[in-house]
């Protein structure tokens, strides 16, 4: 009785708000809001997924929707001087940086909501975007997501305002990487809703950090979705930190959709965060094209955290590699579900997937359910899953020198997480993410506290 | 140095050692012989400190300390070494981070201040020349894909780094070949001093023509047998151990 109550507080809220937006006239223009209502209206037909629904079987996110979430219908924190009081220095990291408040893209003025580079690149704010040059987006705008049935996104399109858009066109090359930094400013508990849109054209690599911080402890849920389209030839890597504190709902959908002869790298680090859930979803619709995947948690506490991928090889010719692994102690949860779907002409498909997880303590818990579903006759793929303790040998070889068992554990722990920090490949970023994790390991870390914001 | 009175220890419920007395002073080298599974690598865990080795009865006094009171760390920073018999690949974990860890945790506990990057750099160089380990194998993560003769070397290279009081060698020269042997010996050669001792575990006399010996024991279903002068081992390698065998039963 107590879940469908919940359920019908969680339903209700939200009805009530899609409600008062539409009223609001916040829905426009008219294919937006044709979309949003489509979107709605699948929610509330499938509503929240039940523990019998597999693919969310160990995490349950009506709760968290159920509690008074205020909506920040227009960006509260427009005054920020970047330069005095946010700081992320990642050494001798030069990027082109962007700011996203509370899912709102920031800007100083109207003029820096959108801006094109000498070498093509378009990026800003995809709500600035969608009213300036809606042609840009409207091919891409919510196509991959569509496809899938996932109330995280109904939910996302319904009630997103605003987000980032990144356009790189053919033959641009980036001399420098974007740097989206994520916030959430907020002194009460906000539902936040940004949605992010990239593509490229280009055959020069184009690299991307994306990080989620939070600044303050008031609890706040955020359900994002980024659409990702690699066109013909085009290559990007993604890197994504997730570290946020433990009252926060951190719900990611990533939909990568890539064509002909395209290369994906994405690497997920998910440093801090109360209950996590990063849905990936791939579509390789080209011949030849590279997707490789990789991710790290790292989980204490009561901590929850929860990496769905799900590839789908659509073309023959391609190669996706999936290698995902996790720390987990004292209470904490990790799971991880992936899959590998390929299908009937996607013959000399390469597909592989690993999972490997370490349990500090012994009230950790991990679920791990690697998944093949193969139509096609001529492929190579496989799966693995592994989870164990720290090794006793290694252990007491480390001690044998001197060495504490503190320090031993930590030496290891690292050492672990380091098969994944090595696949960064902006060099001072690998070492501020590898200081990161060392700090996190040793139990040092709330956030990155180089971040500093304030709103005035 | 270190002082063994009637050691007893198990596996499993199944009693090893037996009852081992030995006296080790500064500046000694001692080797121990025997036969597969009379307890010798037993005895070398004992000393580290391994905890799947159960002490029945008997005491361990190193330095004056009761050795078996302390846990692996405290003993290594104590200078106890143990050069194992298989060495642990440990991947991800470098080579130059691991021995960094070890020597400053070792100097803290000498109440020396901890060596910094370029210092330790120095300190890691003369001692690779010391025991002429080759350069590459320290960028490496610890034993990851080393042969079986790098991995021995690099355990002598890593008593190097450590200068311990007491090292513990548990069939170093095992899977060696005789100029990787060479190489063995010549580091414990040049590492040794009147300050120092060494605990040589072998099945096989060659390992003693490079280190020379004071004692020879020979363990025996758990029990020290027979000890005598370096002109043991070879009587040894001659004769075989079956000679030991028969004279310990009539007992």
């Amino acid at each position: 009785m107590k879940s469908t109550f919940m359920h019908d507080i969680a339903i209700d809220n939200l009805k009530a708000l899609f409600n008062q937006l539409e009223n609001e006239k916040q829905y426009q223009p008219d294919w937006l809001f044709h979309l949003r209502s489509r979107a709605f209206e699948n929610f509330l037909i499938h509503k929240f997924p039940t523990k019998k629904d597999e693919t969310y079987k160990y995490t349950s996110l009506e709760p968290h929707f159920s509690g008074k979430l205020t909506y920040l219908s227009q960006t509260k924190c427009s005054n920020i001087n970047i330069d005095e009081v946010f700081k992320c220095d990642v050494p001798s990291l030069d990027t082109h940086l962007i700011i996203l408040v509370n899912g709102w893209y920031y800007a100083s003025s109207q003029q820096e909501l959108l801006h094109e580079t000498s070498d093509g690149l378009i990026y800003g704010s995809l709500r600035e975007v969608t009213n300036k040059k809606p042609e840009l987006i409207k091919p891409y705008f919510a196509q991959s997501s569509r496809t899938i049935n996932n109330f995280l996104d109904d939910l996302n399109l319904s009630f997103m305002q605003d987000g980032l858009f990144v356009y790189i066109p053919p033959q641009a090359r980036l001399e420098k990487p974007i740097q989206v930094i994520n916030l959430v400013v907020a002194d009460e508990a906000v539902q936040i809703y940004p949605r992010h849109l990239i593509i490229s054209e280009s055959s020069h690599l184009t690299q991307i950090l994306f990080c989620d911080h939070s600044l303050n402890i008031s609890p706040f849920v955020m359900n994002g979705t980024m659409e990702i389209y690699l066109k013909d030839n085009a290559k990007l890597s993604f890197y994504r930190m997730q570290n946020a504190h433990n009252h926060s709902i951190q719900l990611t959908n990533n939909y990568i959709t890539q064509s002909h002869q395209s290369e994906f790298k994405s690497v997920y680090v998910t440093l801090h965060g109360g209950v996590v859930r990063n849905n990936i979803f791939v579509q390789i619709n080209g011949e030849e094209a590279k997707n490789s995947m990789y991710g790290l948690w790292l989980a204490d506490k009561n901590q929850h955290i929860d990496y769905f991928t799900h590839v789908n090889h659509n073309k023959p010719a391609s190669e996706s590699n999936q290698f995902f692994k996790g720390i987990l102690d004292d209470e904490a949860t990790g799971i991880f579900s992936g899959k590998i779907f390929v299908a009937k002409d996607a013959q000399k498909t390469n597909a592989y997937q690993s999972n490997k997880n370490l349990i500090i303590s012994q009230n950790a818990k991990v679920r791990s359910k690697p998944q093949l579903e193969i139509y096609a006759d001529d492929v190579k793929c496989s799966h693995g899953s592994a989870t164990g303790k720290l090794d006793d040998d290694a252990m007491f070889y480390l001690r044998s020198r001197g060495i504490s068992h503190k320090e031993s554990c930590q030496l290891l722990m690292f050492a672990f997480a380091s098969d994944i920090t090595n696949q960064i490949d902006i060099d001072p970023l690998k070492e501020e993410i590898e200081t990161l994790v060392d700090k996190r390991l040793r139990g040092e870390l709330s956030r990155c506290n180089r971040c500093s914001i304030s709103c005035t | 140095m270190l002082t063994i009175k009637n050691l007893k220890a198990q596996i499993n419920g199944k009693p090893i050692l037996k009852g081992i007395n030995l006296e080790i002073k500064a500046g000694e080298v001692h080797a121990i012989m025997g036969p597969n599974g009379s307890g010798k690598s037993t005895l070398a865990a004992v000393l580290a400190g391994r905890d799947y080795v159960e002490i029945t009865s008997g005491e361990v006094l190193f330095m004056g300390q009761n050795l078996l009171d302390l846990a692996p760390e405290e003993r290594a920073r104590m200078g106890i070494f143990l050069g194992f018999q298989y060495p642990v690949e440990i991947p991800g974990v470098s080579m130059v981070s691991f021995m960094r860890t070890a020597v400053n945790e070792i100097r803290k506990y000498r109440n020396l201040p901890p060596l910094n990057s370029s210092d330790f750099l120095k300190y890691m160089r003369e001692k690779k020349e010391l025991v002429e380990i080759d350069t590459q194998l320290t960028h490496r993560s610890v034993n990851e894909g080393f042969s079986g003769g790098e991995k021995k070397k690099n355990e002598i290279f890593q008593m190097a780094m450590l200068e311990p009081k007491l090292a513990i060698l548990d069939e170093t020269d095992s899977g060696l070949d005789i100029d990787a042997l060479r190489i063995v010996a010549n580091g414990v050669n040049k590492l040794k001093s009147p300050d120092n001792a060494y605990l040589v575990i072998t099945h096989y006399q060659r390992l003693l023509d490079y280190i020379i010996p004071d004692v020879v024991h020979v363990l025996y279903d758990g029990r020290i047998v027979k000890s005598a002068g370096k002109e043991l081992a070879l009587e040894l390698e001659e004769k075989g151990y079956d000679w030991i065998k028969r004279e310990y039963q009539k007992i």
